[in-house]
């Protein structure tokens, strides 16, 4: 075995990597439970690229035949109930273990200096990641699926001019039809999962470039022994690979539990009119996103009045992509000298809370039918949402800040 | 400015050329993968406009066409029709048209380009069914339209709908256009013509 390890290493540098990655990467010794949401990403990810190329042996991407095929991989397929719902349910999952990993970067600002492209390369991932759930809900060809794509594709067409030509670029046909089933067929299974797999890469590589982040925010390489090992810090390899996988069996747990029992999730993850074949001559009573899109739906339908000359479709969607848009550009937004909100003031603390509570309002807003919630609750709860980060320059310089210790509390 | 042997201005320019030649390839090489998704030839057939001669068509009578997998309604409406529809629009709840459910040279209170006929898209905006039409008079009024025996929306024999109904909107007109008196196209219009 060493013999072999070493010839290899002779022609590929595998044990320089793996001390680079793994056995001398060093980290702080301090995480905690927010600490287990990326690794929880890897998993997920796993699982949907085992249970989606399964699933495609068994699909069929025509507008005749998609919904059938579903139909055929629940009943007929051995096991295809089980490789369907881990893979519907994984993608509510994969949804909630991100938004728990970017809660995690916002609580400790792991997106400051040096750690921005990170926190780009996280914020493409989470944008491929949305494509990825809204293409492959077009496949089951249900009545949610059709429908819901036709609200999407339909946003480009708000765009002055060209849109009515782009939409019409996107469906490739006059309608969504399944021309359109196929193309995003091929990009939720080739394309995208190839883009959003050079990406982890790219963010694992700039993360072990500067290291991990803490709770406390300190940069554990300013502490050093007489080895250059950080003081702070322990070996990834045994020490946290070992931790993580005790978070991975809780995490499976809880993820079976809902597979096996709740993989609909009373309509939240398998919408209820999915069941039924697409029909284009039927609109389903309330279109509704899947629950992780719901935030942005409601601030898309936040915008009911028409601003210069453009109507107001047109700026539901700016207000969307900007919602998005914006958090790319937080490394700059964030001008406090500490990182964890440990050390923060009191005015960053409140920004944040009051952040997660729009972001979750939003959510029901956009889950609910427009005429179900008062009209000011979702516009009054996307203010609010920008207000996190366009006043975030002007708190996080005024407010008086604690100070932060020279090493990592336990 | 040269450094040794090496001439850096002519390698910078020949750097910069090579990557603007280089670039308007990517381009070009470009055009195939958009322009493969655009509509295909057989998609572009199946949703090409559809030519109706109107000039059998009777004062009070529908007929039907199919553009794009919808059924198109075109009804000859007679005088005394487009009177009793003028005395509507207390009871309508978008009597001008003024929400975009057709283009723009329908947006007017008959909703069509010449009175006499309405081109409409016979699809309920409520929940897609496909509406009766009853051109003396509706369940419970005193003049025609069209009905949705779905969820009982009904709509004037402009399409207009009425309030108090489940559907949110009139019914939607199509793109269409006179070729000649007595010969009309769907799907297409003098805007996009």
């Amino acid at each position: 075995m060493q013999k072999l390890i070493q010839w290899i290493d002779e022609r590929l540098p595998i044990v320089d990597a793996f001390e680079k990655h793994m056995s001398k990467y060093y980290t702080p010794k301090n995480f905690n439970f927010w600490y287990f949401f990326g690794v929880l990403s890897m998993v997920v990810l796993v699982n949907q690229l085992l249970t989606g190329i399964w699933l495609t042996m068994s699909y069929t991407p025509t507008g005749e035949g998609a919904f059938a095929s579903i139909e055929y991989i629940m009943r007929d397929v051995e096991y295809g109930w089980l490789l369907r719902y881990l893979h519907s349910t994984g993608a509510s999952a994969f949804f909630a273990v991100v938004y728990l990993h970017m809660f995690r970067g916002l609580l400790y600002g792991s997106y400051q200096k040096p750690r921005e492209l990170i926190w780009i390369f996280g914020m493409a991932i989470y944008l491929v990641l949305m494509a990825e759930a809204f293409m492959g809900y077009l496949l089951p060809w249900g009545q949610m699926s059709y429908w819901g794509a036709q609200v999407i594709v339909n946003l480009f067409g708000a765009i002055p001019v060209i849109g009515d030509d782009l939409t019409q670029w996107i469906r490739g046909d006059y309608l969504i039809s399944g021309i359109t089933l196929n193309r995003f067929f091929a990009l939720h299974v080739v394309a995208l999962p190839i883009v959003l797999l050079g990406l982890v890469v790219l963010h694992i590589l700039a993360l072990h470039e500067v290291g991990s982040n803490n709770p406390d925010g300190i940069d554990i390489k300013k502490n050093k022994d007489a080895n250059g090992v950080p003081k702070d810090g322990i070996p990834f390899h045994p020490y946290y690979t070992v931790h993580d996988i005790q978070a991975i069996v809780v995490f499976l747990f809880v993820f079976c539990v809902i597979v096996f029992y709740f993989p609909e999730m009373n309509g939240y993850f398998i919408e209820k009119p999915n069941f039924e074949p697409a029909n284009p001559l039927k609109t389903p009573d309330h279109i509704a996103p899947v629950w992780y899109f719901t935030p942005f739906y409601a601030m898309l339908r936040a915008v009911t009045v028409p601003f210069l000359g453009l109507d107001a479709k047109f700026w539901g969607v700016v207000v969307m992509g900007a919602a998005i848009a914006i958090l790319f550009v937080l490394p700059w937004l964030d001008k406090s000298p500490v990182r964890s909100m440990r050390y923060k003031g009191w005015f960053s603390k409140v920004a944040l809370a009051v952040f997660v509570v729009s972001f979750i309002v939003l959510g029901v807003c956009g889950a609910l039918p427009a005429d179900a919630q008062p009209y000011w609750l979702a516009p009054v709860f996307t203010i609010l949402y920008f207000a996190y980060f366009v006043l975030m320059p002007f708190y996080t310089r005024a407010e008086k800040t604690k100070p932060v210790p020279e090493r990592v509390t336990s | 400015m040269a450094q040794g042997d090496v001439n850096t201005g002519r390698r910078r320019f020949l750097v910069a050329a090579t990557s603007v030649v280089g670039g308007v390839g990517a381009i070009g090489a470009a055009v195939p993968f958009v322009a493969s998704w655009n509509p295909s030839a057989k998609a572009k057939a199946a949703g090409a406009p559809v030519k109706v001669n109107i000039s059998k068509l009777e004062e009070g009578q529908q007929m039907t066409v199919e553009w794009r997998g919808k059924p198109v309604w075109i009804v000859r409406r007679s005088a005394s029709t487009l009177t009793r529809m003028e005395a509507l629009t207390e009871l309508l709840l978008d009597p001008a048209s003024e929400k975009p459910q057709q283009p723009s040279y329908a947006a007017n209170p008959t909703r069509s380009i010449k009175s006499e006929y309405l081109v409409l898209i016979g699809i309920c905006t409520h929940l897609g069914c496909s509406p009766q039409y009853l051109p003396e008079v509706l369940p419970s009024e005193d003049f025609g339209g069209f009905f949705c025996p779905c969820h009982g929306s009904k709509f004037d024999m402009a399409g207009r709908v009425l309030k108090g109904v489940p559907a949110p909107t009139n019914m939607e007109v199509p793109p269409h256009m006179y070729v000649d008196d007595s010969n009309l196209i769907v799907g297409v219009d003098e805007e996009s013509a």
